[in-house]
């Protein structure tokens, strides 16, 4: 049909080239400029931070854009080939695999699910629990899967997870499975949220550890979402399902009304 | 590069574009729901509607030209305004279904009724909009307030007359076409046979009767078997003007395919391929992001196909599936700042794009509330500005410059000043006339040629 390859015919772009024609000079837009095909040599360990850097956007982007609202497919399939793109050329260049041997096919699947952090309230993360919010993939690796993570924030992906995460991301087709999944999601945001009553997103993003990621990345993959102000009405939505110890009863009052408000509506 | 040039017919004076009327609020005052999402003249030129993001569209009507009030000659009044779509909730996939109007189609009008269909992300409506102006009066039996009067009082018999009243527009959705779409419907597009009209989301297109809700016929699916193999989706579509099997599509790859609905049923099969090989200088991680196509239009002739991706607009000839035969930049400086574009998501910005009535000038969007005019005969093309600050009433739109470093004039504006936040997504051009409407955030600017407003 019209799926066409996406890997490039030759194996490595000409990196001098490149960085003459100032092509790769993406994330760093005003920095020095780099000169010369000397220098493009020199500047080879920085092209591959660049397209780590990418990456690691892209990982971001996709998971921030099904929290909220259905995702923009479009956007997450360009995304996520993109993703492939620079996964597809580190495997060319060697880089993946240097990588991929630092730990088994399990570990690399924790790295990808603590690219999730975002979602995770820090007493999870301390406890270093297995998330299951994003993942359908994780159903396919069930029954050999270890229940802990690692604490590495490393967004290196194994081979088969942006297959997963592609899955994972708008296979919207069995919505029993996929509401488990996002109600999961929801639980994981509103316990974030029961920590300190946040006012604000940057309030649920405050207490990840976010030193690997740009915060100002974060928000932007999340700006582009609409209707900030929504979150109230799905976090309340889900709040009956969730047993939370430390909630108090005035803020549960305030949801209950919340939830009738939204059903009324709705 | 005089850009007077540009829109004029050979041999006749060039065409100056001013600003002929500005509705909407002041950018202090906007709220989310009044954004414009799209804009669209009837095939007359009379109606003007606008969809925003609230679910309300706002029909505008041309004022007739008369020669009593010679300078309101041409103006768009507001006509009706209704709430078409309201905000939905999927329980099923616990996600909200926006009220946004994706887009507005006119019918051709085959009768005293106007007709129009919306769609937000998952339902298309149509929607009838009627003119009452005249109300009968004497009724026997009932008074003027509609009451049943005493019987008593009734000496004589009366025939009802019909009396003008004030005039009111009067809009009634006819039907509904719901549950046809599992993902967001980006575009409809009313068949010429004017009974049929198709909606496209990302995976799949569905062919409508306009009379029958319960039922569409599916004629494209991209969808692959296992969700994981996704490496592609539908950005737009549209049927071709005269010829009402053929229709086409476009995708997030860059490519256009032509389908004849008479080949088969299932449309997979694309009677033509139009795709334009990658510059390999040009390879970057971005490319396939910035090659694929946000907007496909038909000419009025139905020749050629004009496309918009995120750098350039091309025009492909139907008979030519190997290469378009025009390009022309849009904002070739941003080629440098894709990353950054990348960042802040605006690389996944989907502009449209359009043709004037004579197929000769085409139109787009771009950033800082530029928008930009290629004349294909003369090859001369234009920015202008669609703001309050630059746009005094019937003075003349001065084109701008985007300089990228080097010399810079006066009045020139650096790449790395430009708003990224003001973007001009959605441009309609009248189908005759020298008319356009740019949709600025919540702001409906109408341009006219200056000649074409002083004459009237």
């Amino acid at each position: 049909m019209f799926l066409t390859p996406v890997v490039p015919h030759r194996p490595f772009y000409n990196l001098d080239t490149m960085f003459v024609r100032g092509l790769k000079r993406k994330c760093f837009d005003g920095e020095e400029d780099i000169e010369g095909t000397l220098a493009g040599i020199k500047a080879i360990p920085s092209y591959n931070l660049q397209r780590q850097s990418l990456l690691d956007m892209s990982l971001v982007k996709l998971q921030l854009c099904h929290m909220l609202v259905e995702p923009n497919l479009c956007r997450s399939v360009l995304i996520a080939n993109t993703v492939r793109q620079i996964q597809e050329e580190m495997t060319q260049d060697g880089t993946w695999q240097m990588i991929n041997t630092q730990s088994t096919g399990q570990a690399s699947l924790d790295r990808l699910v603590s690219t999730d952090i975002l979602c995770r309230s820090s007493r999870e993360q301390a406890e270093g629990k297995h998330v299951p919010g994003y993942g359908t993939f994780s159903k396919d690796f069930e029954g050999d899967q270890a229940q802990d993570s690692s604490e590495t924030m490393s967004t290196a992906s194994s081979v088969q997870a942006p297959r997963n995460l592609q899955s994972d991301v708008w296979e919207m087709e069995n919505p029993q499975e996929n509401k488990g999944n996002f109600q999961k999601s929801l639980d994981q945001i509103f316990e974030t949220l029961e920590n300190k009553s946040p006012n604000s997103v940057e309030d649920l993003f405050s207490e990840v550890d976010n030193s690997y990621y740009d915060l100002d990345t974060m928000l932007t993959g999340m700006m582009s979402n609409t209707k900030m102000g929504h979150c109230d009405g799905l976090e309340t939505f889900s709040s009956p399902t969730t047993t939370t110890s430390n909630s108090n009863c005035k803020s549960d009052l305030n949801e209950l009304d919340h939830i009738v408000e939204i059903l009324v509506e709705s | 590069m005089s850009h007077k040039q540009v829109g004029a017919p050979p041999g006749e004076s060039a065409v100056d574009w001013c600003l002929y009327q500005l509705n909407g609020a002041a950018e202090f005052e906007v709220s989310e729901a009044d954004i414009i999402s799209t804009v669209e003249f009837n095939h007359t030129g009379e109606l003007l509607a606008t969809g925003d993001k609230g679910g309300r569209v706002v029909i505008f009507q041309r004022e007739p030209e008369s020669k009593n009030e010679p300078y309101n000659q041409g103006e768009y009044n507001v006509y009706s305004t209704f709430q078409s779509h309201e905000p939905e909730f999927d329980y099923l996939k616990s996600l909200e279904i926006e009220e946004k109007i994706n887009k507005i189609k006119w019918l051709p009008q085959q009768n005293a009724a106007h007709s129009l269909l919306s769609t937000n992300d998952k339902t298309i409506k149509l929607w009838k909009i009627t003119e009452r102006d005249k109300r009968p009066e004497g009724y026997n039996l009932k008074d003027e307030e509609g009451k049943l009067k005493d019987l008593s009082t009734v000496t004589s018999l009366q025939v009802p007359v019909l009396k003008p009243m004030d005039l009111m527009v009067e809009v009634t959705p006819r039907r509904i076409f719901a549950n046809g779409h599992t993902y967001h419907v980006n575009s409809i597009s009313v068949n010429s046979d004017c009974e049929t009209y198709m909606s496209a989301d990302d995976l799949r297109i569905n062919l409508w009767h306009l009379a029958i809700t319960d039922r569409s016929f599916n004629i494209v699916d991209i969808k692959p078997a296992n969700m994981e193999d996704l490496t592609e989706v539908i950005t737009a579509s549209e049927f071709h003007p005269h010829h009402c099997n053929l229709f086409v599509y476009s995708s997030s790859k860059g490519s256009l395919r032509l389908c004849d609905m008479r080949a088969s049923a299932l449309c997979d099969k694309h009677s033509k391929l139009y795709e334009e090989p990658e510059d390999p200088s040009n390879r970057s991680f971005f490319s396939e992001i910035i090659s694929s196509v946000s907007d496909v239009k038909f000419s009025h002739s139905g020749r050629y196909m004009l496309t918009r991706d995120y750098l350039t607009v091309k025009v492909w000839d139907l008979n030519m599936e190997t290469k378009p035969v025009e390009t022309y930049q849009v904002h070739d400086y941003l080629r440098s700042k894709l990353c950054s574009l990348y960042e802040n998501d605006c690389i996944f910005d989907k502009f449209e794009c359009a043709w004037n009535g004579s197929d000769s000038v085409i139109m787009t969007g771009a950033y800082n509330n530029f928008f930009r005019m290629f004349d294909r005969n003369t090859k001369r093309d234009v920015t202008l500005e669609a703001s309050r600050e630059s746009s005094k009433p019937r003075a003349i739109l001065k084109p701008r410059r985007v300089c990228v470093g080097g010399k810079r004039r006066k009045d020139d504006i650096s790449v790395d000043s430009l708003d990224f936040t003001k973007k001009i997504l959605h441009t309609a051009w009248h189908p005759t006339e020298n008319i356009i409407a740019i949709a600025a955030t919540n702001n409906l600017y109408i341009f006219q040629d200056k000649v074409n407003s002083e004459m009237h």
